[in-house]
């Protein structure tokens, strides 16, 4: 203190020069900063007005109304080339999300699993995991992608030999083809059911739950949640007449028609997205179950807490809060790798607005679609991880 | 009393009985990591049943099965498919692989011209080796010759046209050369790029503060290929008429923006985590803030961030594979060009091309991952 540690902002009058006050010297650089962006953006507009004027392209998104003429392979909603540029764009939008939905169910459901392998005192399952996540994680997810598109399902059989699977379904080097149920009269009661049964499922849980705080008795919540979910339209369908049929494919001669198939793109992207993902999806597992330190088991042993319930009342709940912010940051990681589609033609946002780009040459526009989708699904994530955070922090007092 | 002898006393201590079989050596090694509880045996038992069922296949196919030599198709293909090979035949066509091998490294690269792009690789390796090897004196000479000597070296010789070294234009580089120089290029423009951001986004000025937020941010949340579409698309419109940029650059600058996002994300996390009282300690001893920077701050919180560095690393290394997409041919795309050359195409060539380039992207990544285990326990060391 004594050396003299001032507080006062008085400090700069001493060395006397305006050039040395960081104030004055941070406002200068800072309009220096604004002053170079702004005759760069300048520039750069000036040179893409000119650009587009002398390539004669349009500017703005009236595109997006005119005739699209092409077709896209496989898509959820009406299209046909007839449709817009706009609709073209909305089915790549929800090819992406099929695609990224799909995966993250998929890669969650390995990663987990390789995650808590890695763990495991079996020596062989945990090198196993060890090797799996290893090889996954060092391969680019592009080669993966081709490793299944080019390398395994087009050397499949064609469609006339496909390979027969049970329940009808056929495997092909034109995509799995698989029977579509068609519900008739009477199916709605079962989704209604289902309504029904989720909504009963929330109720019972938290009067399971307050029962619990109350006397200290546990409901078997999962077991009843199951058969509520499960049995209710269940039993409602049958009830209807068990109105389903199938639509089975049939192999013709050159190809499979009836049921619903699935393409080789889709296969390969969809194969190749989860099985990457998976390979961090593990690690974080790994890491999160470790980061729960051994003390808490030993309490929660020494309170005489059964092995079982430790690990679903103690670790898992301590552990998601480790795991749950890496794990949206790669559900994300898998939504952008979703645009690698382009490189095996699966019509996803990105390579639909590629065409479209190559049609009509308007690149700016399209690929501020781009920014914007991939963008705000970024932002909504970040949202929810927020949220999430602020939820599960540890409430220290 | 030492007289009397009790005949029940003994004497002489009992020799010590060896351990139960099943307590030592490799039963208990087995008892305990494979066959602990019922449900460990059982798994132990699935495990084993689906590697007998996958693995001697996989070797057969591999290895034993496999056309190592042949000048064509013929070795690749079964007698129906107009080859050689019996039929029911499937193996791997390594005939392929050796045959292309010199494309795979250097695209198609002048044949007579080889000797360069192969000159800057050996120069590449020289320089790398001594510098990741921690005991080797003159790391800041070593970085000069990597960092700049090579740099200068490789834009003299890679694209020639001067010195009397015939032009190669960039669209014939390719192959595991064009996957090294932009992985190359984009760690070493990546790095302090990303701690530029990472400080801009940590500094007191509002307005550069801002700019290196939203420049991070938009980066982060797009795909890689939209912003190398950008870059091959859109680049071209920005540029007054005339002005052209090189593929391969336009390439290097999207991958290396990318990655500089990045970086600077790590670095940030690595500045959060030094305390508080180094910056004020810093402050107090009157250095600039450069000085704070590089002489206090970062060599600490770039040493806390090594493995995501080098994580952002082998990602950039992963994502080179992507400018296959934008037309460019590097290790990825040059096998799959190979692919459709009718001179070898067969129903196992794409597989094993692939499984070639899988196990060189491979390798690079598992190298980096365990160098920086090494690191990371080296530098552990030394804070000690």
């Amino acid at each position: 203190m004594a050396i003299g540690v001032t507080n006062a902002p008085e400090k700069s009058k001493s060395s006397g020069s305006i050039i040395n006050d960081p104030q004055v010297r941070g406002i200068f650089y800072q309009a220096v900063t604004i002053i170079i962006l702004a005759v760069l953006v300048y520039w750069i507009a000036d040179n893409t007005v000119e650009n587009l004027r002398r390539a004669n392209i349009a500017s703005g998104y009236g595109f997006l109304n005119s005739r699209a003429g092409f077709d896209v392979g496989q898509s959820l909603i009406a299209f046909t080339s007839d449709s817009s540029y706009g609709r073209a764009l909305v089915v790549g939008f929800v090819n992406t999300l099929l695609v990224a939905i799909t995966g993250i169910v998929t890669a969650t459901i390995i990663g987990f699993l390789v995650g808590i392998g890695r763990l495991s005192h079996n020596w062989i399952i945990a090198k196993l995991s060890l090797t799996y996540v290893e090889v996954f994680r060092n391969i680019p997810p592009l080669l993966v992608i081709f490793f299944w598109y080019s390398g395994v399902l087009a050397i499949l059989p064609q469609a006339r030999d496909a390979l027969a699977l049970p329940f009808d379904i056929f495997v092909s080097n034109r995509g799995v083809a698989f029977p579509r149920p068609i519900f008739g009269e009477g199916a709605e009661y079962a989704l209604l059911a289902f309504l029904v049964a989720i909504a009963a499922s929330v109720f019972f849980a938290r009067y399971a739950r307050k029962r619990q705080e109350a006397t200290g008795q546990r409901l078997p919540v999962l077991w009843t949640v199951l058969g509520l979910i499960i049995g209710l339209p269940l039993v409602t369908f049958v009830a209807a007449g068990a109105p389903l049929t199938f639509d089975l494919p049939v192999a013709g001669k050159f190809n499979l028609t009836g049921g619903s198939v699935v393409g080789p793109e889709f296969m390969s992207l969809f194969l190749a997205l989860s099985f990457y993902t998976a390979a961090f999806i593990a690690e974080i597992v790994r890491a999160g179950i470790r980061g729960v330190s051994k003390g808490q088991t030993e309490a929660a042993h020494a309170l005489g807490i059964r092995p079982r319930l430790t690990t679903r009342l103690v670790i898992v709940p301590q552990a998601m809060r480790i795991i749950i912010p890496p794990l949206t940051s790669q559900y994300l990681n898998l939504t952008k790798n979703s645009s690698l589609a382009v490189a095996v033609g699966y019509a996803d946002l990105v390579a639909v607005g590629g065409t479209i780009l190559n049609q009509t040459g308007q690149s700016i526009e399209v690929v501020s679609i781009w920014l914007i989708v991939y963008l705000s699904l970024s932002l909504a994530t970040s949202l929810f991880m927020n949220w999430y955070n602020a939820r599960m922090a540890l409430v220290e007092r | 009393m030492s007289t009397h002898q009790a005949s029940f006393v003994r004497a002489s201590m009992i020799e010590a009985s060896p351990a139960p079989a099943l307590d030592t050596g490799i039963m208990l090694w087995l008892r305990k990591n494979l066959f602990a509880t019922p449900k460990d045996t059982v798994l132990t038992i699935i495990s084993l049943l689906i590697l007998a069922w996958l693995v001697p296949p996989a070797i057969n196919w591999l290895f034993i099965d496999a056309a190592w030599t042949g000048g064509g198709r013929g070795v690749c293909a079964t007698l129906a498919q107009g080859g050689t090979q019996p039929e029911g035949w499937s193996g791997a066509c390594w005939a392929f692989v050796n045959a292309k091998f010199g494309q795979f490294i250097f695209g198609r690269y002048p044949l007579e011209e080889r000797w360069r792009p192969a000159l800057v690789g050996i120069l590449f390796v020289l320089f790398l080796v001594p510098m990741l090897i921690p005991k080797i004196p003159y790391k800041g000479l070593n970085a000069v010759l990597l960092l700049v000597v090579l740099p200068i070296i490789a834009t003299i010789l890679l694209p020639g046209g001067w010195l009397g070294l015939p032009y190669v234009e960039t669209p014939l580089w390719g192959g595991l050369m064009v996957t090294l120089a932009l992985s190359f290029v984009g760690i070493a423009v990546s790095l302090p790029l990303g701690i530029l951001l990472a400080l801009g986004r940590r500094s007191n000025m509002p307005v550069i503060k801002m700019l290196c937020t939203v420049f991070i941010e938009v980066v982060r949340g797009v795909p890689l290929i939209t912003v190398l579409f950008m870059a091959s698309v859109m680049l071209p419109l920005f540029l007054p008429q005339g002005v052209t940029f090189d593929k391969f650059l336009r390439a290097l600058i999207g991958v290396s923006l990318f990655a500089s996002a990045y970086m600077a994300e790590v670095v940030r996390g690595g500045l959060q985590a030094i305390p508080k009282g180094q910056y004020e300690g810093a402050d107090s001893l009157g250095l600039s803030y450069w000085q704070k920077m590089n002489l206090i701050v970062l060599p600490q919180a770039l040493k806390l961030v090594i493995p995501g560095i080098v994580n952002t690393f082998i990602g950039l290394f992963k994502d080179t594979s992507l400018v296959s997409i934008i037309g460019m041919f590097d290790l990825l795309g040059i096998v799959r060009l190979n692919f459709t050359d009718t001179n070898w195409a067969s129903a196992v060539t794409p597989l094993t091309g692939l499984i070639f380039a899988g196990f060189v992207f491979w390798l690079f990544c598992f190298g980096m991952s365990r160098y920086s285990g090494f690191m990371e326990r080296v530098l552990d060391r030394s804070q000690r």
